[in-house]
């Protein structure tokens, strides 16, 4: 049935997904370009009705990438979306538009914590960090000093 | 909502301390005469960095570090983390090791759910149920001493299977205390499921409909109350409940009743689990002895009293995580307040944002402001008496 499930949403996606990996039975990685994201997760959101868990923002040093991660609790199945943006330019489209307000917090934080900005977030202020903390510091980036 | 209406608003600020769970949080409440019209959740307070901290630790402290995110869960996050990492090395837990942690985390389910029973018994003015509640969670915490050497904090789990065993001479006790429980749990369901008083203040209060539920992503006991039908102990089973018969708890009307129901019938299905886990028990190796975590990611998830929690790890081959994401269940459930809140009485606020049973050292305040002279008018303990009050008001004939 997963297999199944995972040759329909191939087929719906098309070229979109550019690298899949299928790490076990359970854990599936998709990787796509940032401009899909919408397309993809509104895919999987609406049409296969999966729960978004979580998303999940890392500092690579050359770029930042971003993990949604898709949970099919039918199938007991995690599908992460992975993406990546780049540095000079660290904007993506937000996914409350399409998701809802389930993934209104974690792109706050992510925002404030990385310094990713989200397109078409309806309310992109601090979640997390105190009122004083300074601009521009993002404390999970990688050349974050704790002064 | 446009500035000029908001301005005759009444804001009522709650916190900087949870009127329920005495922890740091903050709700902006925005009340028209004794009606609730929105809701503006602020956390924070208590944000230690954990995550960032993660990075610096090896595999082995993180296991520490993780168990300190939350006094409640102190199983959860630990047992998470080090199925993050069996997922990223693709082992899994001797099977022994699979039924102690799966024992450990229910008997931390039952505690968790008398905990908040309690809790919601004292704000709805049943100081008895308050009582009861915690006077019926001390033999799980003393079992904890006896089996893991800690009330909280068990320390039980370690990547690759868990620290400690369960051995033969416990296991009377535990068969003994949860058996107890039972007799004790149907005094509940009888003083709490068929309490006309608790229907009239409960049924109907604070719905958190199936759409909404789906939209915010809700999880645990919140979501399954409202008809959302999501746990990952079944969805995706981990430990040894796929190795036991239980069932899952769904209720349809979302309100706080169907909220307080799960959890008290939930309590049942945890003993029947810690029942038959430990009579079905393997002996056998209880550590697979993990030396060095490869380069790689992985994704661990178990369902916490108050649902999914869900660790990310990434490694690149050192001691430590390159990357650790941490999402505990109120992460998702807070913000269903603000679905279930709105159009509700102020006197019902207190037990509404109780009823997701919010925990803040995983996730974080509520006071009532006049908005003309932006004076605060009602102070946690306020709502608290008016709650009460309200109940008070009902028991007189």
């Amino acid at each position: 049935m997963a297999k199944q499930l995972m040759f329909q949403i191939k087929d719906k996606l098309g070229d979109v997904v550019f690298q899949l990996e299928d790490k076990s039975a359970k854990r599936t990685f998709a990787s796509i370009h940032k401009a899909d994201l919408r397309q993809v997760a509104g895919v999987l959101h609406k049409d296969f009705k999966a729960r978004f868990s979580i998303a999940s923002g890392i500092d690579n040093v050359k770029n930042f990438e971003l993990l949604y991660h898709f949970s099919f609790d039918d199938l007991g199945k995690i599908i992460s979306i992975r993406t990546f943006v780049e540095k000079d330019d660290p904007v993506i489209d937000s996914l409350v538009p399409v998701i809802g307000p389930a993934a209104e917090w974690i792109e706050r934080e992510i925002h404030e914590l990385l310094g990713i900005s989200f397109k078409g977030h309806p309310n992109l202020k601090r979640l997390l960090l105190a009122d004083e903390w300074p601009e521009g510091k993002y404390p999970l980036r990688r050349d974050f000093k704790n002064e | 909502m446009s500035d000029k209406k908001k301005i005759r608003q009444t804001v009522i600020p709650i916190g900087p301390f949870h009127p329920l769970q005495e922890e740091p949080e903050f709700f902006k409440l925005f009340v028209d005469g004794e009606t609730v019209t929105d809701i503006e959740i602020n956390i924070g307070y208590n944000h230690r960095g954990i995550e960032k901290i993660s990075e610096v630790k090896s595999f082995d402290q993180v296991t520490f570090l993780v168990e300190r995110i939350c006094g409640i869960c102190s199983n959860s996050h630990p047992f998470a983390y080090c199925l993050a990492i069996e997922d990223l090395m693709g082992i899994e837990a001797p099977e022994r090791a699979s039924f102690i942690r799966t024992v450990i985390a229910e008997l931390e389910r039952i505690h968790s759910h008398l905990l908040w029973l309690g809790l919601a018994g004292h704000f709805l003015g049943y100081n008895t149920v308050f009582m009861w509640a915690w006077k019926y969670r001390e033999p799980v915490l003393d079992i904890f001493e006896a089996i893991t050497g800690n009330r909280n904090h068990y320390a039980m789990n370690k990547p690759g299977g868990v620290r400690r065993d369960i051995i033969d001479d416990d296991i009377p006790a535990i068969l003994k205390m949860v058996s107890e429980l039972v007799p004790a749990m149907d005094m509940f369901k009888g003083a709490i499921i068929d309490d006309p008083v608790i229907h009239a203040r409960l049924k109907g209060v604070g719905i958190l409909t199936k759409k909404d539920a789906i939209a915010y992503a809700a999880l645990g006991p919140v979501a399954r109350a409202s008809g959302f039908d999501v746990d990952i102990r079944r969805d995706e089973p981990y430990g040894a409940y796929d190795r036991v018969k239980w069932n899952v708890i769904v209720e349809q009307d979302g309100d706080v009743f169907a909220k307080a129901k799960v959890r008290i019938l939930e309590i049942y299905e945890s003993i029947k689990i810690i029942n038959q886990c430990l009579k079905k028990m393997p002996k056998g190796p209880i550590d697979a002895n993990i030396k060095e975590v490869p380069p790689g990611e992985g994704i661990g998830r178990i369902e916490a009293p108050r649902g999914e929690c869900i660790h990310y790890v990434r490694s690149d081959g050192s001691n430590s995580p390159v990357r650790h994401k941490i999402r505990a269940p109120s992460f998702m459930s807070v913000p269903t307040a603000k679905a279930s809140i709105v159009g509700q009485q102020v006197a019902d606020a207190s037990i509404i944002l109780a009823a997701a049973d919010p925990c803040y050292c995983c996730t974080e305040r509520m006071a009532v402001i006049d908005k003309k002279t932006n004076k605060q008018v009602l102070s946690a303990q306020d709502l608290v008496r008016m709650g009460q009050e309200k109940t008070r008001k009902l028991w007189k004939p």
